[in-house]
């Protein structure tokens, strides 16, 4: 068992297209390190200094992990992480 | 080229007079691989803002997963501007996300006319296209 993670299309250039990938960590943060090791590149377009980068969606199952514990979220073997980027803009 | 439907192209002006003079923001599915737009998904902004929008992410993820479930993708990703005109800004070039799709822009500036217009968004370049309203 591992934690599924689906990775949006733009972001395939780092998983050779794969549409998901798997993981393994205690919290969200950790998966993310795990996933870098087999994906460079991955993490830095997730997180920065500040966490989360602000316009990517990351969700475990179904629940948007801002509500949850942001990156120190516990994740679990059977879980799914989906990553989409925001669809935002402005006039501005 | 974007070629949609009369009906799909009401619906997305329909919705941006509706909201003004907020932002509006939503797609239309269509069969991946396919180009057509069928599915028109009116979205909330996030932002309720005169000058910004942003799916709402825990409907986005609904969203997204009824599609991965019928297998489409979002062919038409639109957004009003409400005192601009329907060109994409410096905001909207950055958050672009989904190379695959037309970007659709329409300005409710004018109470009378609405411009509607295409692009590709790909790697920070804009590329207008033409639109075709097909019966």
């Amino acid at each position: 068992m591992a934690i599924e993670v689906r990775i949006p299309t733009i972001l395939r250039t780092y998983t050779d297209g794969a549409k998901q990938v798997e993981g393994s960590g205690a919290t969200l943060a950790e998966l993310l390190v795990d996933l870098e090791q087999r994906h460079g590149g991955l993490r830095e377009r997730l997180v920065d200094d500040g966490g989360l980068r602000r316009f990517v969606n990351v969700y475990l199952n179904d629940e948007d992990v801002r509500f949850l514990a942001g990156l120190d979220t516990p994740v679990k073997d059977g879980d799914t992480v989906t990553v989409l980027p925001a669809v935002a803009g402005g006039a501005i | 080229m974007l070629a949609i439907s009369k009906d799909l192209y009401d619906k997305i002006v329909a919705h941006a007079r509706a909201d003004h003079p907020d932002e509006a923001c939503g797609l239309i599915a269509g069969p991946v691989g396919s180009d057509r737009p069928q599915r028109f998904i009116p979205m909330t902004n996030a932002a309720r803002s005169p000058t910004f929008y942003e799916f709402d992410s825990t409907e986005q993820f609904h969203v997204w997963t009824e599609m991965d479930d019928h297998d489409e993708e979002p062919v038409v990703i639109y957004h009003s501007h409400t005192a601009t005109e329907a060109y994409p800004s410096r905001t909207d070039v950055s958050y672009a996300s989904e190379p695959g799709a037309h970007y659709v822009l329409v300005s409710t500036r004018d109470p009378e006319h609405s411009e509607f217009r295409s692009y590709r968004i790909t790697d920070g370049q804009v590329t207008e296209e033409p639109v075709t309203v097909v019966e």
